[in-house]
């Protein structure tokens, strides 16, 4: 065996971080397998409108029991370490803030940049092991050119994690591997039965981890009364784009840009949310085609590809998780802000969001929607 | 490189004379200590002779012996056997949640509960022990030794105190047991709980110390096994094991304690020397073998991490039920920054362990504490 490392893998309990460390301990490497305990799911279980005991999510007992499972089949070393502290300081706390200032916020980017990719990485050097390993579905690559190491998207392109991931700086990316990059789904799967793990068929997990059934509306009340607040008085207008009060909503919170349904007035056509305005409360609503942008301003940008922007680059740009990806040019506006100005108008440019750069299947960088 | 095993307040290897003595009662003499046959009264003698042992142990007689399933069942069986809704019950801040988490019931079903604070060295002070009870007062229980810092409280005094308010009094001594000298009547206890594995007996069977004239409610109902105290056919193996422990124990305190106090002052020493490392527990009273040091600047659980891959087993605060680790409730409790009580970890010596592996210990404490140091997580570099 050639090329045998020791080698940390970020172990969730799900079916892809296992097989990457089943994978990997095959291959002869020295494998650790480590699982962040970031959430305590009994936590808020049982306020008002909570689940009484929430199973099978992450940071759940079943999944630690899941992962140690594996670790026990494989014959690895497995640990859990505790960064409750940390998640809720770094994830938690501005997912809430975010949402009452009337932003959309996704705490999977904050917690692969601040935890993942940061805390754990830190542990797995810590404990011995220069590399860490993820059952993301990305690639990276150094390009041996600029000597910069590249995110790329996968071979599975519907599993594609790239968006989540545009943060890892160039240090990350050099002590990372995602094993799993040049696979598919069906094989992931298809390997892991015949690394007779017993979570082959384990579904995948979808939603926020720690939002029991994807409310995070409830999730927002039943924190802020943990913390002994209340929800902040986000409350105001619903105003349409040329200035017209129609109505009164409950808080900024309950509203995205783009949304349909719940407004709670009736009109003749449709209308959507064009845009919410924290500071003030006001929710402006509008016509589908109102919705429509141009440009938007990406602020705190990370670049990987290259170091810095001298000239515009014609890129793709992805504006939400589940988004194409639009032709567009990006230019430097100010310090660590782009502009991105798009050749054709994309719907819904919610802030909050991340816009994620890229050359063909390579990640050029990315930043938070302003 | 043969593994090194300091953890053990977390659980004890099970001696071989101990495994000696138990092993025929698996299979040769299997039978049923409440059966009137020979077979019967062949483990029936067994059990009352680990029951002598035991008493010998704690200097009581062995008929106020009752066997458990171990110290949490001791504990619980002390607790919720004497004091229930209505009642006040004084315990300390730094007990053992077999204690803690009993008492918190009991608030929940309608008792009051006093937790005691400590000082920095983590001892209560009677003081405060006075000043809490109530006429309701039905027990105190306060630990003889602490699980995490090896600190001995002063039991004696706090029985005196006790026994002229006419208060039960509870001693959790499952880390005392087999390290520090015990003896029911100096203690002045009523209650006195402790546990086989943590003095070479296997997991699963411990004891409750309960004087004779104690009124004690059982938690489990059955047969009148225990004196109807504990309900249940006796772990006869279990039992025997125990006992042949507690001999050993008797035999052996002041020789393997000696020995036990010089590994862990070789210890001290020697990680005392490294930068801003302190021992948590300083200037109290300890029991020889433990010892809960912080290294500034450290992540407790890379440290106990780190050290396992290397073959040294050691721990940190109490571990979750996930097996993450959690602050230290004792730790805190004796004021410690949560800085310092995350960068704390447990080193728990056993009479197996040799001044050899204490130097290998030392060497690999250190430069794991430097790798670590050298790899701080250093503060994220972008706030979101």
């Amino acid at each position: 065996m050639t090329d045998t490392r020791t080698i940390a893998v970020a172990m969730s309990g799900g079916v892809d971080s296992s097989t990457v460390a089943a994978m990997l301990r095959a291959e002869g490497h020295s494998v650790i397998g480590l699982t962040m305990q970031l959430w305590n799911q009994r936590r808020l279980a049982g306020r008002e409108g909570m689940p009484e005991a929430v199973q099978g999510r992450c940071c759940s007992l079943d999944d630690v029991y899941d992962a140690r499972r594996v670790a026990q089949t494989i014959g690895i070393p497995y640990y859990v370490v505790n960064h409750e502290e940390r998640f809720e300081r770094e994830v938690v706390r501005p997912f809430v803030e975010e949402y009452l200032s009337g932003r959309t916020p996704i705490p999977c980017s904050l917690c692969n940049n601040h935890l993942k990719f940061d805390q754990l990485l830190v542990v797995a050097r810590q404990i011995g092991a220069d590399t860490l390993a993820t059952g993301h579905y990305a690639r990276v690559e150094l390009d041996e050119q600029s000597g910069r190491w590249l995110l790329k998207r996968p071979t599975d392109l519907a599993k594609d994690q790239t968006y989540f991931l545009f943060g890892l700086t160039q240090e990350q990316l050099s002590r990372t591997i995602f094993p799993l990059g040049g696979m598919t789904k069906p094989e992931v799967r298809e390997l892991a039965r015949k690394h007779g793990l017993a979570l082959a068929e384990k579904p995948d997990s979808q939603e926020i981890c720690f939002v029991p059934g994807g409310d995070y509306k409830r999730f927002l009340d039943a924190y802020l009364e943990e913390q002994g607040d209340r929800l902040p008085d986000t409350s105001g207008e619903l105003v349409t784009t040329d200035g017209k009060v129609i109505g009164e909503h409950s808080g900024v919170h309950n509203f995205t840009v783009g949304q349909r349904k719940g407004l709670g007035v009736a009109t003749g056509s449709p209308l959507y949310v064009i845009q919410i305005k924290g500071a003030t409360g006001e929710v402006v609503v509008g016509r589908d085609e109102e919705l429509y942008s141009k440009t938007l301003r990406a602020r705190r940008v990370n670049l990987i590809a290259v170091d810095n922007l001298f000239e515009p680059m014609r890129v793709r740009v992805k504006i939400r998780h589940r988004h194409e990806g639009a032709p567009a040019s990006i230019e430097k506006s100010g310090n660590e802000a782009i502009l991105v100005t798009f050749d054709e108008p994309q719907r819904a440019v919610t802030p909050g969001q991340a816009a994620v750069f890229y050359d063909e299947d390579v990640v050029v960088g990315g930043g938070w929607i302003e | 490189m043969p593994r090194i095993y300091f953890d053990n307040s977390a659980t004890t290897p099970v001696l071989p004379e101990v495994l000696e003595a138990m092993r025929p009662y698996f299979d040769e003499r299997f039978g049923n200590a409440s059966s009137i046959h020979r077979n019967g009264q062949e483990t029936r003698a067994a059990v009352e002779q680990g029951r002598e042992s035991v008493a010998a142990l704690l200097g009581c007689r062995p008929p106020e012996v009752v066997f458990t399933s171990g110290g949490t069942e001791a504990d619980n069986l002390a607790i919720f056997g004497v004091a229930g809704a209505g009642d006040h019950v004084i315990t300390s801040a730094v007990e053992h949640h077999a204690v803690l988490n009993a008492c918190r019931h009991l608030e929940a079903e309608g008792a009051d509960v006093t937790y005691l604070p400590v000082d920095g060295r983590g001892l209560v002070d009677l003081a405060d022990v006075r000043r809490a009870l109530r006429p309701t007062t039905k027990l105190i229980t306060v630990m003889t030794a602490n699980n995490e810092t090896g600190v001995l409280q002063p039991v004696e005094e706090i029985g005196k105190i006790a026994a002229e308010s006419e208060v039960y009094f509870h001693t959790d001594a499952v880390q005392a047991a087999g390290k520090a000298p015990l003896d029911v009547a100096s203690i002045s206890c009523d209650l006195l709980s402790i546990s086989g594995h943590k003095l070479h007996a296997p997991q699963g069977v411990g004891a409750l110390y309960v004087r004779k004239g104690t009124a004690l409610a059982p938690m489990l109902y059955g047969g009148r096994h225990e004196r109807s105290r504990r309900a249940g056919t006796e772990n006869v193996p279990g039992i025997v094991a125990l006992g042949k422990a507690a001999e050993l124990a008797r035999a052996k305190l002041k020789n393997d304690n000696q020995g036990m106090a010089r590994m862990r002052s070789r210890l001290e020493a020697a990680l005392l020397a490294l930068d801003s490392a302190g021992v948590n527990g300083e200037g109290a009273p300890r029991v020889p073998q433990t010892l809960s040091m912080y290294f500034g600047g450290i992540d407790g659980e890379s440290l106990v991490i780190a050290l396992d891959l290397k073959g040294l087993a050691v721990s940190t605060g109490a571990a979750c039920s996930s097996g993450a680790i959690e602050p230290s409730h004792v730790l805190m409790a004796m004021g410690l920054s949560p800085d310092r009580a995350r960068a704390s970890v447990r080193f728990s010596l056993g009479r197996q362990n040799t001044m050899e592996e204490v130097e290998v210990a030392i060497s690999l404490v250190a430069e794991t504490v430097a790798r670590l140091r050298e790899l701080a997580p250093r503060k994220a570099a972008v706030s979101h």
